[in-house]
């Protein structure tokens, strides 16, 4: 990586949910800022600014990371996703999107883009997740709202649909051990 | 007319919010845009408890780059009023210290420039000179005579002392068998929403009018307080919200200081300015719930029947009693006896003010503190009288057929069959299954505890209560205050489609869509055909004072006006189509899209055509009908009446009930309780809509299952606080948050115009002393303090830890056990030097020697032979900064032993502490250098990085003695002071 001047900025190009971005930042310019304010991505929040809330999650090559811990300089030539890119389309929801819906996992939804953006990279990782293996995922994201079981039904019943299988009934199975 | 077919209420349709908030289309207020040329604030806090501010320079951070403004205490003071406070007090409630910091996060300074980082930067380059005062944060020590006042004109720390009676409780306790008492200290926290505080404020100075963009929840009356505080009138103070809100549980109520403050910085800077708060400003100074010390006895028959309460509460509202407190302390007073049958109280109710942040608004509301104390009290009766806990509760709960019940502090409890809810929740094998599982845990040798909790959930607030905290005389001489106005408006556009509007601003609680529900019905549309917008915005709105989205009221009054609005304009629709079809409006109806005369399939309209016809056909109107546009509904329930002379008062409209019971598992060895089951009873009345009621119950739970075990704002005994981030203040996670069964039942309220009741406070109430029952259970314990956390667990039940080795307590000699709330860091190590002790000695009082060894040091000054000044960047955890220092030497015993003392101090926070250092000739010439240090760090640092202090300070003094041996041995670069020493 090349040596940043404090003093001056630097264009930064990247690709964001498949399209070509470039903005001018100055080296110490979050991530979170760059995409919200300075590309007009507002879908991924600020919720703690310390790495710890999860609501800032984006992917970056396909891994999670948090926005609010990374320099946007540090985006550069990098895929980005962040939740403005997970439906296929403009005007339809994703699968996940789809069953968070469906399973009201989300209240005030301002945790909820950082909570998608992991779920889509970690099944893809691990497509028939346990319930305690979700709630693990999960752990990393704080929701204040829901008290989460509604987001673990959601993604149990996201991911088997992506796994083409018949939706279950989640009234059948054992809590997992909190 | 009676043609309602009800078909969207009480469906759990799926939400109209969501699709936006799924795919990042939210309209949260930071991601608003703003006006060309909006500048941006920064605030710069107090580090200090309480200290007077003698000085306060800010020309250097005026001159940085991008800043446009920098605004004092002073300069407020100027262009405001301090805000009205609830309390007849001397106190003065700025939102911005002037003169005098009361608590750590108190705002000393805003910066206003071009971007938040420049503005960011410019706070570090405001000195302002502290005169620390001593401070007070216990409410018990704030009322000792020789407690630290806050407020000198208020004459001390005790702002309101109340005593209310009811019934005869001294004749009930005189002929009691059995007195039983607790004693419960609640601890501090917070709602934490996930999103932050947001407020975007412009002044137009020929208008002499504040245009303010907030994410603020209500209630409305705060409205009034801010323009007086804005010396506007109402009309030139527009409120805006945004319309979306990321959660608020309450806390969003507190957003409103910083809306005179940035209002007053725009002001100045004369150009729009925004700030948005972060998450160590939110943690330690935007909204705490009280604390509160409880005594609460109770006059037991010998059965376990309760004849007489007797409540001594002391609420702590921190450094400000800010408007709307002392209302967490008077939000229950009509619910003192919860859900049961009891004839007599006596309450005292005392307010405090200690230097901690302002307290307010957080979901439950009082509840939390009240229920604790009365629900462990209904646990210590079983207990004490040898009772099952079962029974106690069931033979006080108020019986089945008297409601409405008039409590003996005055709410009127409005519909309810508490006994019947109770006996479900313990039916179908529930109870059954929970002692088999506690049976076979003990059983086991496991520690299995099972708690119960019954709750009286009050929602829809008299606007009134508060005055309560007022005397008789006090109310009369002010006016009496009641009621909670809710409003709505319908309107129906030249195509006859719906729009709605409701003053409740929503934080995620689905408003559009349970609206749209209640609107759809009454005009036989589908659901999908209404628009609701929720954004309020008090220039053009139909508001009242006790608009907004708290006391859980938006099912029973908003979307019960929302109802009556409809129902209105439908009457008059009714009228119209009767006109056009040439029948009675009794026999219109509504359904499917169309309006139709009834029992005639041949005549009807388009519910469009109708709908429309007042804006392009008014002369067809019939007489009697002046329009059928727009209609608002302003509805306030007859029950919300003023407190009467006997300070009797129906704080609340609605009364839900909720009967709780938990199976929990304490592990010994790692002090960790596990919820094994939850299962939880609801009564709220009509449930408009089931999945989110359902949601609100599981996120109540969530919020009352930190409360347990995890959240508590902390503040050490020196008024520094303690839990600035996420990884201190800790919510639950999804591995902490257990499933749990939701029952209903539903006796509708016979007051709200749907039925509905409140349903979003009740588990914050019943889940803290529902699971702290069981844990006490598991213990056999009597008394517990939240947060449960492993290490109070662990010292309810561990053995003493075991002493230390015998070598380690003789390091540690002479630097004293640590106490509780003492926070100084303590450490010593030893480093040898290859100099000579009078070398090494010299070195210490040589300013080019300590300018080059003070890890981060840019400049040493000498202020006499003992006496240094030095300018040092330091790094804790991820918080590095700038900080002065001062530097004594004091009981010099050259060369052998000298006594450092220093201070440092900073925008990031304060630290001071004082070592001694001697000096020992050691093999070939050198010296060995030991230390010994006891220090103690405030402000910022002190909040974000308590968990690093102990490292950092050790490796920064650390640091000092190996650049010491490097220096005075620069040709042995192998010769690196060995760090030995550990803290005890």
């Amino acid at each position: 990586m090349p040596r940043l001047n404090a003093a001056t900025r630097h264009r930064v190009a990247f690709t964001l949910n498949g399209k070509p971005v470039s903005l001018e930042a100055e080296p110490r310019l979050l991530a979170t800022d760059a995409l919200r304010h300075g590309l007009g991505a507002t879908g991924t929040h600020v919720g703690c600014e310390h790495g710890v809330c999860g609501a800032c999650t984006i992917q970056i090559d396909g891994q999670p990371a948090r926005a609010c811990l990374t320099l946007a300089v540090q985006l550069e030539g990098a895929a980005v996703t962040t939740v403005e890119g997970l439906a296929p389309e403009r005007d339809r929801l994703s699968v996940m999107q789809a069953a968070f819906r469906r399973h009201h996992a989300l209240q005030c939804g301002f945790c909820t883009a950082g909570i998608l953006v992991s779920l889509d990279a970690y099944l893809r990782e691990q497509p028939a997740p346990s319930e305690q293996e979700l709630r693990e995922v999960l752990s990393g994201h704080l929701c204040r709202c829901t008290g989460y079981t509604p987001i673990i039904r959601a993604a149990l019943e996201a991911a088997a649909c992506l796994r083409g299988e018949p939706l279950s009934q989640p009234s059948d199975r054992e809590p997992a051990h909190v | 007319m009676k043609i309602e077919t009800i078909s969207w209420t009480g469906q759990s349709l799926e939400r109209v919010e969501d699709a936006a908030l799924l795919t990042g289309r939210g309209r949260f207020i930071d991601d608003l845009g703003v006006r060309p040329g909006t500048l941006h604030a920064a605030i710069l806090r107090s580090p200090h408890a309480h200290a007077d501010i003698l000085a306060v320079e800010v020309s250097a951070a005026a001159a940085m780059p991008g800043v446009a403004a920098v605004i004092i205490g002073r300069d407020l003071a100027r262009l405001t009023t301090p805000m009205v406070a609830g309390l007849k007090v001397a106190v003065e409630n700025w939102p911005m210290a002037v003169e005098r910091v009361r608590y750590v996060g108190e705002p000393v300074a805003i910066v206003v420039a071009r971007d938040r980082y420049l503005a960011e930067d410019a706070l570090d380059a405001i000195e302002v000179e502290y005169g620390p005062l001593p401070c007070v944060v216990d409410p018990l020590a704030s009322l000792q005579s020789d407690a630290p006042v806050l407020h000198d004109r208020a004459g001390g720390n005790l702002v309101s002392d109340r005593r209310f009676r009811y019934g005869d409780p001294e004749a009930a306790f005189a002929d009691s068998a059995h007195r039983v008492e607790v004693t419960i200290a609640y601890p501090r926290n917070t709602g934490a929403p996930m999103e932050t505080f947001g407020v975007v404020a412009e002044y137009d100075p020929h208008e002499d009018a504040y245009d303010i963009l907030a994410n603020f929840q209500g209630p409305f009356s705060i409205h009034a307080v801010l323009a007086r505080s804005l010396k506007v009138p109402g009309n030139r103070l527009r409120l805006r919200m945004p319309p979306e809100s990321g959660g608020s549980f309450g806390v969003k109520q507190g957003v409103a200081p910083y809306a005179v403050l940035i209002g007053v910085a725009a002001r100045i800077a004369g150009a729009p300015v925004k700030w948005i708060e972060d998450r160590l400003e939110h943690l330690g100074a935007a909204v705490a719930a009280t604390n509160r010390v409880t005594t609460l006895k109770a006059a037991v028959t010998a059965d376990g029947r309760i004849t007489a309460l007797d409540w001594d509460q002391i609420e702590d509202c921190g450094a400000y009693p800010r408007a709307p407190e002392p209302a967490t302390l008077y939000r229950m007073h009509g619910n003192m006896t919860g859900a049961y049958d009891i004839a007599s109280i006596a309450i005292r109710n005392r307010v405090v003010l200690t230097n901690k942040a302002p307290t307010g608004l957080v979901r439950g509301f009082g509840g939390p503190q009240v229920y604790y104390a009365l629900e462990r009290l209904m646990q210590r009766i079983a207990v004490e009288l040898e009772l099952d806990p079962l029974a106690v509760i069931r033979t006080n709960l108020i019986p089945g057929g008297a409601f409405p019940y008039r409590t003996a502090s005055g709410a009127l409890y409005d519909s309810g069959d508490y006994v019947q809810a109770f006996d479900l929740a313990l039916a179908e094998g529930r109870l059954a299954d929970l002692e088999a599982r506690r049976d076979a845990a003990r059983a086991a040798g496991r520690r299995y505890g099972i708690g119960f909790a019954a709750v009286v959930e009050p929602s829809v607030s008299n606007m009134g209560y508060i005055t309560t905290v007022l005397t008789a005389a006090e109310r009369q001489k002010a006016g009496p205050k009641n009621g909670a106005q809710a409003t709505a408006t319908i309107a129906l556009d030249p195509v006859g489609s719906v729009s709605v509007h409701v003053a409740s601003v929503p934080q995620g609680q689905g408003h559009r869509t349970v609206l749209a529900q209640v609107v759809a019905d009454v005009f036989g549309l589908p659901c999908e055909a209404i628009r609701v917008v929720v954004d309020l915005d008090t220039g053009k709105d139909a508001w009242s004072i006790a608009s907004g989205n708290y006391s859980s009221r938006f099912a029973a009054a908003v979307a019960g006006a929302a109802h009556l609005a409809a129902t209105r304009l439908r009457d008059k629709l009714a009228a119209i189509a009767g006109s056009q079809l040439g029948v009675e409006p009794a026999q219109i109806g509504f359904a499917g899209g169309a309006v139709f005369a009834k029992g005639d399939a041949a005549r009807t309209l388009p519910f469009g055509r109708v709908a429309a016809l007042s804006h392009w056909s008014p002369a067809l109107l019939p007489a009697g009908v002046d329009q059928a546009i727009r209609e608002t509904a302003f509805w306030t329930p007859p029950e919300l009446s003023a407190p009467g002379e006997d300070d009797a008062v129906n704080s609340s409209l609605c009364h839900g009930f909720i009967f709780d019971m938990a199976g929990v598992e304490v592990d010994v060895e790692t002090g960790k309780v596990r919820i094994d089951r939850y299962v939880t009873m609801h009564d709220c009345g009509r449930v408009l809509h089931p999945g989110m009621v359902e949601g609100q119950i599981r996120g109540g739970f969530a919020q009352g299952l930190g409360a347990t075990l995890f959240e508590e704002l902390a503040y050490a005994d020196d008024g520094a606080f303690l839990t600035g981030t996420f990884a201190d203040y800790l919510l639950p996670t999804a591995t902490e948050t257990p499933d749990i069964e939701v029952l209903h039942i539903e006796t509708r309220s016979p007051f709200t115009p749907l039925g509905a009741k409140g349903v979003g406070e009740g588990n914050c109430m019943s889940t803290p002393v529902c699971l702290a029952n069981a844990v006490a259970d598991a213990l056999g314990v009597a008394e517990l303090k939240l947060p449960l956390t492993p290490a109070r667990i662990a010292a309810l039940v561990a053995a003493p830890e075991p002493a230390l080795p015998e070598t380690h307590r003789q390091r540690t000699g002479g630097l004293g056990a640590a106490k509780p709330g003492d926070r100084a860091l303590r450490g010593q190590g030893q480093a040898e030097v290859a100099a000579a002790p009078d070398a090494v000695w010299a070195m210490l009082l040589d300013v080019d020697t300590l300018a080059s060894i003070i890890p981060g040091c840019h400049g040493v000054s000498k202020l006499s032979e003992t006496h240094f000044k030095a300018d040092v960047t330091l790094g804790v955890g991820p918080v590095k900064g700038r900080y002065k220092a001062q530097i004594r030497l004091s009981d010099l015993d050259a060369p052998r032993a000298a006594t450092l003392s220093g201070s440092v101090w900073g925008a990031l926070g304060t630290g001071g502490g004082s070592g001694r250092v001697t000096l020992t000739p050691a093999g070939e010439g050198g010296t060995l250098v030991a230390y010994s240090y006891e220090a103690a760090v405030g402000g910022k640092v002190a909040a974000i990085g308590g968990r690093l202090l102990d490292g950092a300070a050790r490796a920064i003094i650390g640091q000092f003695f190996a650049a010491l041996a490097r220096r005075a041995s620069p040709a042995r670069p192998g010769f690196i002071a060995r760090m030995l020493g550990r803290r005890p």
